[in-house]
C-alpha cells in the first residue's frame, strides 16, 4: 500500500515539477527583469559574478548529495528486496573524516571568496578612476530621499543623477529613522543612520535609467521610498547642474527642516541653493532629528497619502 | 483612571480589524460555552489547567502552537494577497494595517509557533526517553506554558483593543521609539515578549537541569537519544541567549516609559547598539529553532529506516558544535551597517563554519538510510522533504554569508525565502513530522496517514510555489515589507507566490481534518502496544498514553544497553509476564499557580501598556501572593499506592501482550 | 524497601524517582545556579551597554562629576558584610540554630536595606541635580545597570523577609532548606555582581 503511494506520488510530482519547469521559463521569458543579475557598473559586476561562483561551488556539493538523499531514500525502501539490508551499519572512520572534510573544504574555499571580495567590495572604499569621484550626499527623510552636491550647491529629492563614466562617492544619513539606501543595477547597498554618516562607492558604466529604493523598512510611507537614478553622459549631467541652479527653492535649514516632516509619496522635484553645513549639521545633529507622526492617530486609523 | 484606554482603542471604523476580532471572538465564545453546556469545565481545570504532568503541557504548548500557526497563517495570506493586488494599486490594506500584519506575522510565528511547537515536543517526549517521571521542576513547567500563553494572548488582544507594533518582528529603533512610534503597538510586542520570555527562560532552565540530571539509572550521556542531545544544546541556548533579549527589551522600554537614552537619536543614544544586542539573541534563536527538529529527524529517519543512527557520536559533536558557534555570528544579520571589510569578513567565515556541522548531520541521515529498509510513512515523508527543502535553504544561507553578496541581496526578497526555507522546511517540517511521529504517544492512537500525506504534499509544492518566486523577486531588486509597488516584472512572481499560499493553506486544512477524523476512527487508529512504529528509545516502552507516572518501575540500564536495545529489553520483561516490584510513587500535585500566575500576568502586562499603573500595581501583588500561597502549601506530591500503580500497570501489560498475540511480529 | 511518604517534609530523593537519582537538594541547587548563570549574562547585556553608552554624557555631566566614590565605598562594605552574614544564617539554618538564622538573617536585611538607603539617595541626588537618567545615553545606561542590580536587591530582600516567616511558621523543613539555600547563592550572585558594578561601572568612571 505504501509503495503504491508513493510511486503514484513520485510519478504525479514528476509531472508537475515538467509543468511547473515550462511555466516557469514562459514567466522568465516574458517577465523576467533580473536587475542584480543585470548590473550596469563595476560593484554590481563583481557581486554578479560572486554570487554565481558560490552558487556554482555549492551546488556542486548539493546537488550530488540531494540526488545521493533521495536516491537512498528510494533504493532503500522496504519493498525493495534487491537492496542490502546493513543493521549494524552505524559507523565507519573513514566516512566520518570524508563527511566532516568535505563540508569543511567547500567553505574554506568559500570562505577564501568572502574574506577577499569583503575587502575588495567594501563600499568605503574608493573605485579606482582617473577624475575624482562625484560627491553625492544622501539624506533618507519620512519618506523621501534627498540627494545633495555639495561641490555643485544644489540638491534633488526622490530623483538622483549622476554622470556615467564617473566613479560617486556618497555620504550617507538618516534625518529620523533607519533606511537603507540601494540601487540594484549598481551594487551595494549601505543603511542610513541618524547622527552618523557611512560611505559608499558606486560607478555606472553606461548611461541609463535605473531604480533605487529603500530597503530598511522605516514605516507606512515606506513603499513610496523608491528613486529614479539616472545616469546621464558627462556634458549632459553639467547641464542638468546648470539647469537646476536656475529655478526652485533653497534648501537651507529651515526648508530641510519642513522637509523632514512625514510625508507621503513626494513628486521628485530640486533645489536651486544649497546650504553647505546642512548635512554636517544634520550628521552632528545641530539640525534635530526629524519629527515623528505629527498628532497621535488613534489606534489603527489609516494615513491619508498627501500626494 | 484607565490610563491611555478610551474606547477609541476599539477599531470600529476598520472594518478587516473589527470583522476578525468579531469573528475570532465568536468562535472563542462559541467554544467556552460549548465546554461549559457540556460540562467539562471541572475535568478541564483539574487534568489540564492545573497539570503539571509534562506530557500535558506539552499537549497543550503543541495545540497553542497550532491556533496560533492558524492567526499568523492567516496574516501571511493576507500579505501575499495584498502583495498580488498593489501593483500600481494601493491594495485592500491600507499601510498602517499592513505593518501591523507583517509585524505580528513574523512575532506570532517565531515566539507563539515555532518555539511552543518544539517546547512541547520536548516537554511530552524527552522524560520518557530518558526514563524518569517528569522534569526536574514541574510546577515551573506550567509556569512556563501560562506566561507563554498570556503572551500570545496579548498579542491578539492588540487586534481588538488598540493596535500591534508597526516596526517588523525586530523593532528596530529609533522607528520603535516613542518619537516615531508614539502608539500602544510597541508596548504590546514588547511587554508580550518580556512575559512569554520569562516564560521561555524557565523552560531553559527546567530542561537543562532535567536532561543533565535526572536520568534513569545507568542512562549515561552516551546513551540518551539524539533528541535529548539536541533538546539539551536547545534549551543550553536558551538559556544564555533569553536573557540578552530580556534586557534589551528593557531599555527600549525604559526608553518608551521613561524617556532614558539608549536608542534614542538624541542625546547620545546609539542605534546600531541595539541591532547588534537583538541579533545577539536572534541569532541563536533560529538554532533554538532547528536544533529539536534535527533531533526529531534523526529519531525519525532512525525508526523508520530500521537502523541506529548512523555516526551517533559525531552527531554529538555537531550538536554541541552548532550550539558554541552559534553565539559567533550574529553580524551576519547586518553586514550593511557598515562594520567595515575586516569585521564583515570575519562574520562571513564563521557563518560558514556553522555550516560544517550542519552537513555532517546531513550525511549522517543519509548513511542511516543506507542499508536500511525505508517505510515512508509521514513523518518520513516530512524528513525527506526537509533534507531537500533545508539544504536548498542552508545554500542560499552560505550564499547570503558572502558579505558582498549581502550587499545586494540583504532584506530583499531572497532574504526572505531563505529564511522562509530554513525555518518551514526545517523547524516547521521537523515539527509535523515529530507531531505525527509521537501523537500515538500522546493519545493513543495514530493520526490517519492518508490525510497526513496528503497535507505533507500540498505544505511541500505549496511552499515551493510560495518562496521560489521570491528567490527571483530577491535578484529583480525588489525588496521585503512592501505594501504597493509599480515595477511591471516583480507582478506574475507574486502571483504564483500568492497560489502557494493557497495550496498551504489547503495543507493546513487537510491537517485540521486529519485531527477530526483520526479522533472519530480512534479505535481503529489505536495503538494497543505502544510502540506502534518500532521505535528504540524508551518513550515505546510505555502505554500509549502514558500512566500519569511513565514508568511503574524507572528502567534500569545496563552496561550492554545501547541506546538503541533499552527498548527491547524492557519489553522483553513485560512480554515474558515478569513482574515487578511495585511500590508506591510520589507524583507532584497539580497545581492553579502557573494558570493564577499568568492570570496576573495578563493583566499587569494590559496595565503597563495602557499605563494603567494602580492595575499595575495590584496585579504585581497579585503575582507575589501567589507565589507565596505556592511556598507555603505542605503537601506537595500525592502519593499513588503500590496497589494502583499495579493495577495500571497490569493492565497495560495485558493490553500489550494480547495486541502482540494478535499481531503477525513486526518486521 | 518501604514506601516513602507522600510529604514535603522530608528529604527524598525526587519522590517521583528511583532510590537511584540524585536528591532533591542537588537537583533544585543545580537548576537555581542555571537560573543565576541567565541572570548574570542578562547583567553582562546591561553591562556591554554601559559600556558603549559611557562616553555619551550628551554634554551633560559625565562619571567624575557625580560619583562619590566614598558613598560606593560604604554601599561596597554593606553588601560584602551582609555576605558573610548572609553564609552565617545558611549554616544557622543547616544546624536548625534559631538565633544564629534569625539574627543573622535579621543583620543581612538591615545592611541590605542600608545599601538600598545610600543607593536611593544617590539616585534621588543625582536626578536633583539635573543629572537623571533621562538626560544622557551614559545615564540611561548608569541608572538602568545599577539600578537593576538596586531591583534584585530589592526583591532579595522581599525574598528574605519570606524565608524568615516561612522558617517562623513551619520550621526548618527540607524543602524550606532548599529555599534557604537559593536564597543565599542568589545574594551572593549580587555580591559578585556588584564587584562588577563598582570596577566596571565606579572605578573606571572615576579614572575617565
Amino acid at each position: 500500500m505504501n509503495q503504491g503511494v508513493s510511486s503514484l506520488c513520485s510519478r504525479s510530482v514528476v509531472a508537475l515539477t515538467a509543468r511547473c519547469g515550462v511555466l516557469s521559463a514562459l514567466i522568465a521569458l516574458t517577465a523576467c527583469q533580473p536587475a542584480v543579475l543585470d548590473p550596469r557598473g563595476p560593484v554590481g559586476e563583481a557581486q554578479k559574478t560572486i554570487l554565481i561562483d558560490s552558487l556554482a561551488i555549492m551546488l556542486a556539493i548539493v546537488i550530488p548529495t540531494l540526488v545521493a538523499t533521495l536516491g537512498c531514500a528510494w533504493w532503500y525502501r522496504r519493498s525493495n528486496t534487491r537492496a542490502r539490508h546493513l543493521p549494524d551499519f552505524t559507523y565507519s572512520g573513514q566516512l566520518e573524516m570524508i563527511v566532516w572534510a568535505i563540508p569543511l573544504l567547500t567553505i574554506m574555499l568559500l570562505g577564501g571568496v568572502a574574506w577577499i571580495s569583503s575587502h575588495d567590495l567594501d563600499p568605503a572604499r574608493p573605485l579606482p578612476s582617473k577624475d575624482p569621484p562625484l560627491e553625492v550626499q544622501v539624506v533618507s527623510l519620512d519618506w523621501k530621499w534627498l540627494f545633495i552636491y555639495p561641490r555643485q550647491h544644489v540638491a534633488s529629492v526622490n530623483h538622483l543623477v549622476i554622470p556615467a563614466g564617473l566613479p560617486v562617492h556618497f555620504s550617507l544619513t538618516s534625518a529620523s529613522v533607519m533606511n537603507a539606501f540601494f540601487i540594484p543595477q549598481l551594487g551595494s547597498m549601505i543603511y542610513t543612520m541618524n547622527g552618523m554618516a557611512t560611505q559608499l562607492n558606486l560607478h555606472a558604466d553606461e548611461p541609463g535609467v535605473f531604480l533605487g529604493l529603500s530597503t530598511n523598512y522605516s514605516g507606512d510611507g515606506f513603499a513610496d521610498m523608491h528613486f529614479d537614478t539616472e545616469a546621464l553622459p558627462m556634458d549632459r549631467f553639467s547641464a542638468w547642474v546648470d539647469a537646476t541652479r536656475g529655478t526652485g527653492p533653497t534648501l537651507t535649514s529651515q526648508s530641510y527642516t519642513e522637509l523632514a516632516k512625514q510625508s507621503l509619496g513626494v513628486a521628485p522635484f530640486t533645489y536651486r541653493d544649497v546650504d553647505p553645513d546642512l548635512f554636517k549639521n544634520i550628521v552632528t545633529q545641530a539640525l534635530p532629528p526629524g519629527p515623528g507622526p505629527v498628532e497621535e492617530t488613534s489606534p489603527g486609523a489609516s494615513k491619508r497619502a498627501e500626494k | 483612571m484607565l490610563g491611555k484606554l478610551t474606547w477609541a482603542a476599539i477599531p470600529i471604523d476598520q472594518p478587516i480589524p473589527l470583522f476578525a476580532a468579531g469573528f475570532v471572538g465568536f468562535i472563542i465564545f462559541c467554544v467556552l460555552v460549548y465546554i461549559t453546556l457540556k460540562g467539562w469545565v471541572p475535568y478541564l481545570w483539574r487534568e489540564w489547567i492545573t497539570s503539571v504532568d509534562h506530557k500535558r503541557i506539552g499537549v497543550m504548548y503543541v495545540f497553542l502552537a497550532g491556533v496560533m500557526l492558524i492567526r499568523g497563517f492567516s496574516d501571511a495570506i493576507m500579505m501575499r494577497s495584498q502583495q498580488a493586488l498593489a501593483f500600481q494599486a494601493p491594495g485592500y490594506l491600507p499601510p498602517d494595517h499592513y505593518d501591523q500584519i507583517f509585524s505580528a506575522h513574523g512575532t506570532l510565528m517565531i515566539f507563539f509557533v515555532a518555539m511552543p511547537f518544539v517546547i512541547g515536543l520536548m516537554n511530552v517526549v524527552v522524560p520518557l526517553q530518558l526514563g524518569v517521571r517528569d522534569v526536574a521542576f514541574p510546577t515551573l513547567n506550567s509556569v512556563s506554558f501560562w506566561l507563554t500563553a498570556t503572551g500570545a494572548l496579548l498579542v491578539n488582544v492588540s487586534l481588538v483593543v488598540g493596535e500591534f507594533a508597526r516596526t517588523g518582528w525586530l523593532a528596530y529603533p529609533p522607528l520603535s521609539e516613542l518619537t516615531y512610534s508614539p502608539g500602544v503597538g510597541v508596548d504590546y510586542y514588547l511587554w508580550s515578549l518580556q512575559i512569554s520570555g520569562v516564560g521561555t527562560l524557565l523552560t531553559g532552565v527546567n530542561f537543562v537541569t532535567t536532561i543533565l540530571k535526572l536520568h534513569a539509572p545507568g542512562m549515561t550521556y552516551m546513551r540518551m537519544p539524539m533528541f535529548c542531545w539536541t533538546a539539551l544544546a536547545s534549551c543550553l541556548l536558551i538559556v544564555a541567549a533569553f536573557p540578552i533579549l530580556t534586557a534589551t527589551f528593557a531599555m527600549l522600554l525604559l526608553d518608551r516609559y521613561l524617556g532614558f537614552h539608549f536608542f534614542t537619536n538624541e542625546a547620545g543614544g546609539n542605534v546600531m547598539m541595539y541591532v547588534n544586542l537583538i541579533w545577539a539573541w536572534g541569532h541563536p534563536e533560529v538554532y533554538i529553532l532547528i536544533l529539536p527538529a534535527f533531533g526529531v529527524f534523526s529519531e525519525v529517519v532512525s525508526t523508520f529506516s530500521g537502523k541506529p543512527l548512523f555516526g551517533y557520536r559525531s552527531m554529538v559533536a555537531a550538536t554541541l558544535v552548532i550550539c558554541i558557534l552559534a553565539f559567533m555570528v550574529w553580524l551576519h544579520h547586518f553586514f550593511t551597517m557598515g562594520a567595515g571589510a575586516d569585521v564583515n569578513a570575519v562574520f562571513g567565515v564563521t557563518t560558514m563554519i556553522i555550516a560544517v556541522p550542519t552537513g555532517v548531520k546531513v550525511f549522517s541521515w543519509l548513511f542511516t538510510m543506507y542499508g536500511g529498509r525505508i517505510v515512508y510513512s509521514s513523518p518520513m515523508l516530512w524528513s525527506l522533504g526537509f533534507i531537500v527543502t533545508f539544504v536548498l535553504g542552508g545554500m542560499t544561507g552560505v550564499l547570503l554569508a558572502v558579505p558582498p553578496a549581502d550587499f545586494v541581496l540583504h532584506n530583499s526578497l531572497f532574504l526572505v525565502a531563505h529564511f522562509h526555507n530554513v525555518i518551514i522546511g526545517g523547524v516547521l517540517f521537523g515539527a509535523f513530522a515529530g507531531y505525527t511521529y509521537w501523537f500515538p504517544k500522546a493519545f493513543g492512537f495514530r493520526l490517519h496517514e492518508g490525510l497526513g500525506k496528503a497535507a505533507f504534499w500540498c505544505w511541500f509544492i505549496g511552499f515551493y510555489l510560495a518562496f521560489m518566486p521570491l528567490y527571483v523577486l530577491g535578484f529583480e531588486g525588489m525588496t521585503r515589507r512592501m505594501q504597493h509597488y509599480d515595477v511591471p516584472a516583480w507582478h506574475p512572481w507574486l502571483l504564483i507566490a500568492a497560489l502557494g499560499a493557497a495550496v498551504i493553506l489547503a495543507g493546513i486544512v487537510l491537517q485540521i481534518a486529519q485531527v477530526v477524523v483520526s479522533f472519530r476512527h480512534r479505535e481503529q487508529l489505536r495503538d494497543v502496544t505502544g510502540d506502534p512504529w518500532n521505535g528504540h528509545s524508551l518513550e515505546w516502552a510505555t502505554a500509549s498514553p502514558p500512566p500519569p507516572f511513565n514508568f511503574a518501575v524507572l528502567p534500569r540500564i545496563t552496561e550492554d544497553d545501547t541506546y538503541w536495545g533499552m527498548k527491547q529489553r524492557v519489553l522483553r520483561q513485560t512480554d515474558t509476564g515478569e513482574e515487578p516490584r511495585y511500590e508506591d510513587i510520589e507524583l507532584p500535585r497539580n497545581s492553579p499557580t502557573g494558570f493564577i500566575c499568568a492570570f496576573f500576568a495578563t493583566f499587569m502586562g494590559f496595565a503597563l501598556i495602557w499605563h494603567i499603573w494602580w492595575l499595575v500595581a495590584a496585579a504585581f501583588v497579585g503575582a507575589f501572593v501567589t507565589f507565596v500561597v505556592f511556598a507555603w502549601r505542605d503537601r506537595t506530591e500525592d502519593r499513588i499506592p503500590a496497589d494502583e500503580v499495579a493495577r495500571i500497570d497490569r493492565a497495560n501489560r495485558a493490553a500489550r501482550r494480547a495486541a502482540l498475540a494478535q499481531m503477525q511480529p513486526a518486521q | 524497601m518501604s514506601a516513602a511518604q507522600g510529604t514535603a517534609g522530608r528529604d527524598l530523593r525526587m519522590g517521583h524517582a528511583a532510590r537511584d537519582i540524585v536528591s532533591k537538594r542537588i537537583i533544585v541547587g543545580y537548576g537555581f545556579w542555571i537560573f543565576l548563570l541567565s541572570d548574570i549574562i542578562m547583567f553582562s547585556a546591561f553591562f556591554a551597554a554601559y559600556a558603549v553608552l559611557s562616553g555619551q554624557t550628551a554634554g551633560g555631566p559625565s562619571g567624575r562629576d557625580v560619583f562619590h566614590l566614598h558613598i560606593v565605598a560604604i554601599e561596597t562594605a554593606c553588601l560584602l558584610l551582609s555576605s558573610f552574614t548572609c553564609g552565617v544564617a545558611s549554616i544557622g539554618a543547616r544546624a536548625h540554630n534559631s538565633l544564629m538564622y534569625y539574627g543573622s538573617m535579621a543583620v543581612t536585611a538591615v545592611l541590605g536595606a542600608a545599601f538600598l538607603f545610600l543607593e536611593a539617595r544617590e539616585f534621588a541626588g543625582m536626578n536633583a541635580i539635573g543629572a537623571g537618567p533621562s538626560r544622557s545615553a551614559f545615564l540611561s545606561s548608569f541608572f538602568t545597570l545599577v539600578g537593576c542590580h538596586g531591583l534584585h536587591v530589592t526583591l532579595g530582600l522581599l525574598w528574605l523577609l519570606t524565608m524568615m516567616a516561612q522558617v517562623f511558621a513551619k520550621g526548618y523543613r527540607h524543602d524550606i532548606l532548599r529555599r534557604i539555600l537559593c536564597f543565599s547563592l542568589f545574594w551572593h550572585t549580587l555580591d559578585i555582581i556588584w564587584i562588577g558594578i563598582f570596577t566596571v561601572v565606579y572605578l573606571t568612571g572615576m579614572a575617565q
